[in-house]
């Protein structure tokens, strides 16, 4: 098993955490790992985006051109990796912002309204891991238990009482996965 | 085994200097190389080892700071990116003179000048070929994962001490600044200013009770005694280069065509190889872990084995190419492709690039 992830988007939404999160996830797992950040003269509000790898053997190249799945945050992104994304494989997007809409055939579209799901949960911050509960509802390839764990591993230790809220988070996301 | 995180290849650098036992870190930030000071920073490793770990208020102020520590005994290391470490090759010349041991990393970046923050391979001539004045080598090694940024600090003082110079950690801005799967050592203790003394006769640590003053320098007005130290160094040289050559080779056994690269150049290319193989090109990956000494031999061997071509891949506009073409020394192609200004090629590029320039379609 190789899943080859880009989670793209804003600066400031927690495109990279989600992506250490991830990547710890999968270590917890047993899996081998990379991420790979887009990094830069960067800033809140200006774009972000992350690669992660998560697989079964060595990850041989951490920078790569055609991913599994593209997790996808704002219209720059989706413009930027629609096409980057393997026939057969996932796109997820939060439609939040989305002016114009994705358009390939050959690929599994997905919506989630995390920036919405968020706010209805009282805690704009929880917002990076309904994305990643709806991702790893089309792409089920940590079990929660390991999540839990990566989150404990990559968050500092004043912020473990802070997991549970997390973990609702994931919940949240993987019920709301909605088909395009 | 020890334990286990997810990191970046610059906090790896600077959490292994802290568990090998080093005594002092002295550096100047610039991207994209900073974590590796404000990681020491966070640490405190005052307080966990009783390393020292300083912002210099140069590059210059750094590696000199290096320069006295390391003459001292002293396990010292610094780090910069590429337009930092040219500030600091005036101090690597002298510190070759005067044959201090010391490890130093290079998170390259894009160039010549300030050039860019993202990655870049095009200071291989710089690190592997002096870069400061004299005739001189440091050893140079090269980290294709955040394992081997951890690994390699204690590699590269190994090697500092045994031979009395400077090891260079060349990495790049992909390498320092991805995270991964590292399986940290052991803390190992600093060592003692006794064993110091008791180890290392050179060190220059306090002339106490009769014993005789040492001199740690790069000058001599005398050229007799100059030529004799340079002979010296050239001997040591040339001891290295039959004794710590290091190279990893993948999918060589069989292979026809063969892509030479290092750091994160070798991670793409072994993707390269696993595309082509599939494509039924029988194609093989050698990887220098050791810029100088350079695996000369292997690529010789190759050959000898029947390789009919290699495709140098380097983050630069064609430098390692060189060392490449100097073990061939004619006998079969060999060609360089890369991207620059911190543009970085994808696996079906090199692969690409393989079938135009090598195979021959």
């Amino acid at each position: 098993m190789t899943e080859e992830i880009i989670i793209a988007g804003f600066g400031g939404q927690g495109v990279l955490s989600m992506g250490k999160i991830l990547a710890y996830s999968g270590i917890m797992e047993g899996k081998e790992v990379s991420w790979m950040p887009s990094y830069g003269p960067e800033m809140r509000g200006g774009t972000a985006n992350v690669t992660v790898i998560v697989s079964d053997e060595r990850v041989c190249s951490p920078i790569i051109n055609a991913f599994d799945t593209a997790v996808i945050l704002n219209q720059q992104s989706l413009d930027k990796f629609e096409s980057k994304v393997k026939p057969g494989g996932y796109l997820l997007y939060d439609p939040n912002g989305i002016t114009k809409k994705p358009t390939r055939k050959d690929i599994h579209i997905y919506t989630i309204e995390g920036a919405q799901l968020a706010s209805d949960m009282g805690n704009s911050k929880v917002f990076n891991m309904i994305i990643l509960g709806a991702f790893l509802k089309l792409r089920p390839i940590i079990d929660d238990k390991n999540v839990e764990e990566g989150l404990r591993h990559s968050l500092p230790e004043r912020a473990h009482k802070l997991i549970p809220l997390n973990m609702e988070a994931v919940k949240v996301g993987k019920d709301n996965v909605k088909q395009a | 085994m020890g334990e286990l995180k997810l990191m970046k290849g610059n906090e790896a650098l600077a959490e292994a200097a802290i568990r090998y036992g080093a005594d002092a870190y002295f550096g100047y930030p610039i991207t994209p190389q900073s974590e590796v000071i404000e990681y020491l920073s966070e640490q405190n490793p005052y307080e966990r080892t009783g390393m020292v770990v300083l912002q210099a208020e140069s590059e210059l102020a750094a590696i000199n700071m290096v320069y006295g520590a390391g003459a001292s005994g002293k396990r010292v290391m610094t780090s910069s990116s590429s337009p930092g470490v040219c500030l600091k090759q005036e101090g690597l010349a002298y510190i070759a003179g005067a044959e201090v041991p010391c490890v130093f990393a290079d998170v390259v970046r894009g160039g010549p000048g300030l050039g860019t923050i993202q990655p870049s391979q095009a200071d291989y001539f710089q690190n592997t070929k002096g870069g400061g004045n004299g005739d001189y080598r440091n050893i140079v090694l090269a980290p294709a994962s955040v394992q081997e940024m951890c690994d390699f600090v204690a590699l590269g003082f190994d090697l500092a001490f045994k031979y009395r110079m400077a090891a260079c950690i060349l990495s790049d801005g992909a390498i320092g600044q991805m995270m991964e799967k590292v399986v940290l050592p052991d803390q190992k203790p600093r060592m003692t200013d006794e064993e110091i003394k008791a180890k290392y006769p050179w060190a220059i640590n306090g002339r106490k009770n009769g014993t005789q003053h040492r001199i740690i320098t790069s000058l001599d007005l005398d050229s007799a005694k100059m030529e004799e130290h340079n002979i010296h160094l050239q001997k040591k040289y040339k001891e290295i280069e039959e004794k710590e050559v290091r190279y990893e080779m993948i999918n060589c056994d069989d292979a026809e065509y063969v892509f030479v690269a290092y750091g994160s150049s070798a991670r793409i290319a072994q993707k390269s190889v696993q595309l082509g193989r599939e494509a039924g090109l029988k194609v093989g990956l050698l990887r220098p872990i050791t810029l100088w000494p350079y695996p000369t031999k292997a690529i010789d061997a190759l050959i000898k084995k029947g390789v009919k071509g290699f495709l140098s891949v380097e983050l630069s506009c064609g430098q390692m190419i060189e060392d490449v073409r100097l073990a061939c020394n004619g006998r079969v192609k060999a060609e360089h492709f890369g991207r620059v200004g911190g543009i970085i090629h994808t696996p079906e590029e090199v692969l690409e690039a393989m079938k135009k320039q090598i195979i021959g379609e």
